[in-house]
């Protein structure tokens, strides 16, 4: 248990060191001056005004220093919070860009992730070996993995925003609104989550349904599952003890999904112009502000690798294997 | 099956078993009996045909059609007609909505063969040789697995593309190619782990050949159903990735891809001025050729797999 714990906070690490060590790269492998053209878009400087301004924005984002110095900084910062300043937005801390939009992307993703995963592994589970479900549930499961996330949030945004004028097309609230507790600010705000909510959740429910729904007919053809049928036990429990052994990959699964569902996420937060993070990073790549991008990837590889590390936990509570201490082995 | 790991829609287990005794098979053993059951396989099949007029559409529409996909000189945001010689409409520039499509979707097979491909080669090198070798290999390649896994790609692509200035679909291809392997290195571990104690591999260790020679002699030919699954999902991933790509901006310059179609009727109002014939085809043609190798690869696995035939 112990060793378990202590090899996987070892991997975290030095994923974590490998990532936020790339991240750096960015802003300082880019071609290109970010100072010299923030610079340039102020305009109308004097030459030694101008110069002024280089040195002011170099030591402003700490890269008059040496390479080893500036990374050196980078990780002080980093362990207090400081992801370092947007270059296009005047210097404005990363930090609170991203705070302002994190709170929209969680609140689509881990609805949309935990009732999709519900919902799915419970559709899944009952359609297996079910003639009639599982021809219904099978074709529309493996269409709905097949949709690039993007495509149904266009499609949703037509038909239910456009033409039928029943959501609002893009935001993430009424631009006639300013954030407020009120009654009339949450109903617009959940009006607006609705359509990106949906898009995200359908997705990904066929996904797990269609994991479930294959893992459960492996399990009934395993031989504790005919031991127990002649056995003469009832289906019902039959098919209980498949559905927790099924249960194991599709939470095996959900760690390894995390990076295709937060992409899933960018992709349909840019259609709907919803202000989360997938909003920000599309402005950011527009716009070239690297400092931007890097606190985007730096909270994006934070927030998967605790996402990983909760999968970790659920893993052990649901595996009693795990916690005797052997685990996938390599003795 | 503990240390087996599956994706979303990633069968697992079909590797033990092919052609199992107990089949009242007529035809042949072997490729008269997989013959036997694909032609009974109303998954494979309808998923075969589709995929048969994609790749008829891909390959001979720009042939036939011979329209350049870039070339503004149609009436603008024209709704699709069959008479008016643009099939699927025109863009808000004029550009033919078809020949727009037919060579996304050359694109998307391409992405989809090539980024595929690499990634089950990757897979394959890094899945047999952590679970075939085991140890410190093991432990280091596994470590590899998972950085590759969390670091976000994304990042290391604009990097890239802020220096290649004109890119191509190759460079997206081999791209995802070297980016989406990770969870196929592991599940094709988890079966080289299995299979690695049985008999006949300590036999062949025995006759002295040498490791590469075991892998791809003894276990490879004992999971070729099951690698060759994991490439069919791995080709449909690759599609999906590199749609995603494209649609965030960062897709092939000057050539046409399904995910960029969609890109430039988001970029250009698509969706406020109601022109969905610009957005809704690449969509449909990337769930239909995704799709239909899903279905395949459910087809397949029950074609290699006795106790999963519906009876």
């Amino acid at each position: 248990m112990r060793r378990y714990f202590g090899r996987k906070l070892f991997t975290y690490t030095l994923t974590f060191f490998i990532a936020a060590t790339i991240d750096w790269l960015i802003p300082r492998f880019m071609p290109g001056d970010p100072v010299a053209s923030l610079v340039a878009k102020t305009g109308g400087v004097s030459p030694e005004g101008s110069a002024a301004l280089v040195k002011y924005y170099n030591d402003l984002f700490g890269l008059n220093k040496s390479m080893p110095e500036q990374f050196v900084n980078f990780w002080v910062s980093l362990l207090q919070g400081d992801l370092g300043r947007s270059v296009f937005s005047h210097g404005r801390p990363v930090t609170e860009q991203i705070m302002g939009a994190v709170p929209y992307t969680l609140a689509l993703l881990i609805p949309a992730i935990l009732l999709s995963w519900w919902a799915g592994n419970s559709f899944g589970a009952l359609a297996a070996r079910r003639k009639w479900l599982d021809n219904t549930i099978l074709p529309v499961g493996y269409i709905l993995t097949a949709t690039p996330y993007m495509w149904l949030g266009l499609v949703f945004a037509f038909v239910l925003g456009f033409s039928l004028r029943i959501f609002p097309l893009s935001g993430g609230y009424g631009y006639n609104l300013e954030p407020a507790l009120t009654w009339r600010f949450f109903t617009d705000l959940v009006a607006h989550w609705i359509m990106p909510f949906l898009s995200l959740f359908i997705v990904m429910f066929g996904g797990w349904a269609i994991g479930m729904r294959n893992m459960i007919i492996y399990e009934l053809e395993s031989d504790y599952s005919r031991y127990l049928e002649a056995l003469g036990a009832p289906q019902g429990l039959v098919r209980k003890y498949a559905f927790r052994n099924a249960m194991l990959p599709q939470i095996t699964g959900l760690a390894l999904q995390l990076g295709v569902i937060v992409a899933g996420s960018l992709v349909t937060e840019i259609v709907f112009s919803y202000p989360g993070v997938g909003s920000l990073l599309f402005n950011a790549i527009k716009s070239s502000d690297y400092f931007l991008l890097q606190g985007i990837f730096l909270f994006i590889i934070v927030g998967v690798l605790a996402a990983n590390f909760l999968v970790d936990i659920v893993y052990i509570i649901v595996d009693p294997r795990t916690r005797v201490g052997m685990r996938g082995g390599t003795q | 099956m503990t240390g087996a790991i599956q994706v979303g829609t990633k069968p697992e287990g079909a590797a033990e078993l092919p052609m199992k005794e107990g089949t009242s098979v007529p035809a042949k053993k072997g490729r008269g009996e997989f013959l036997y059951f694909a032609l009974r396989s109303k998954k494979f099949l309808v998923a075969l045909a589709i995929l048969a007029v994609l790749i008829v559409i891909a390959v001979f529409g720009p042939i036939i059609d011979g329209t350049d996909p870039l070339a503004q000189d149609g009436v603008v945001m024209q709704p699709p007609s069959l008479d008016a010689g643009n099939w699927f409409g025109t863009t808000y520039f004029g550009e033919d909505v078809f020949a727009q499509f037919a060579n996304g979707l050359r694109a998307t097979f391409f992405v989809g063969l090539l980024g595929g491909g690499l990634a089950a080669l990757i897979g394959m090198a890094v899945g047999f040789t952590a679970g075939y070798r085991g140890g410190w290999i093991d432990e280091i390649l596994n470590m590899l697995t998972n950085v590759v896994l969390v670091i976000p790609t994304l990042a290391v692509l604009i990097v890239i593309t802020s220096y290649l200035k004109a890119r191509g679909v190759f460079f997206e291809a081999v791209f995802v190619g070297f980016t989406s392997w990770p969870w196929a290195a592991r599940a094709i571990r988890a079966q080289t782990f299995s299979l690695r104690s049985r008999d006949f591999i300590d036999l062949a260790k025995l006759s002295g050949r040498g490791t590469w020679k075991i892998i791809i002699q003894e276990i490879a030919p004992n999971m070729s159903s099951y690698l060759f699954m994991t490439f069919i999902l791995l080709f449909g991933g690759a599609i999906l990735i590199a749609a995603s790509l494209d649609f965030i901006g960062l897709g092939p310059t000057g050539g046409m891809s399904l995910g960029l179609m969609m890109f430039n009727a988001v970029t250009w109002a698509a969706l406020n001025l109601g022109i969905w014939w610009w957005f809704i085809p690449p969509g449909i043609g990337i769930m239909a050729t995704v799709g239909a190798l899903y279905v395949m690869n459910v087809g397949l696995d029950e074609i290699f797999n006795p106790k999963l035939r519906e009876i």
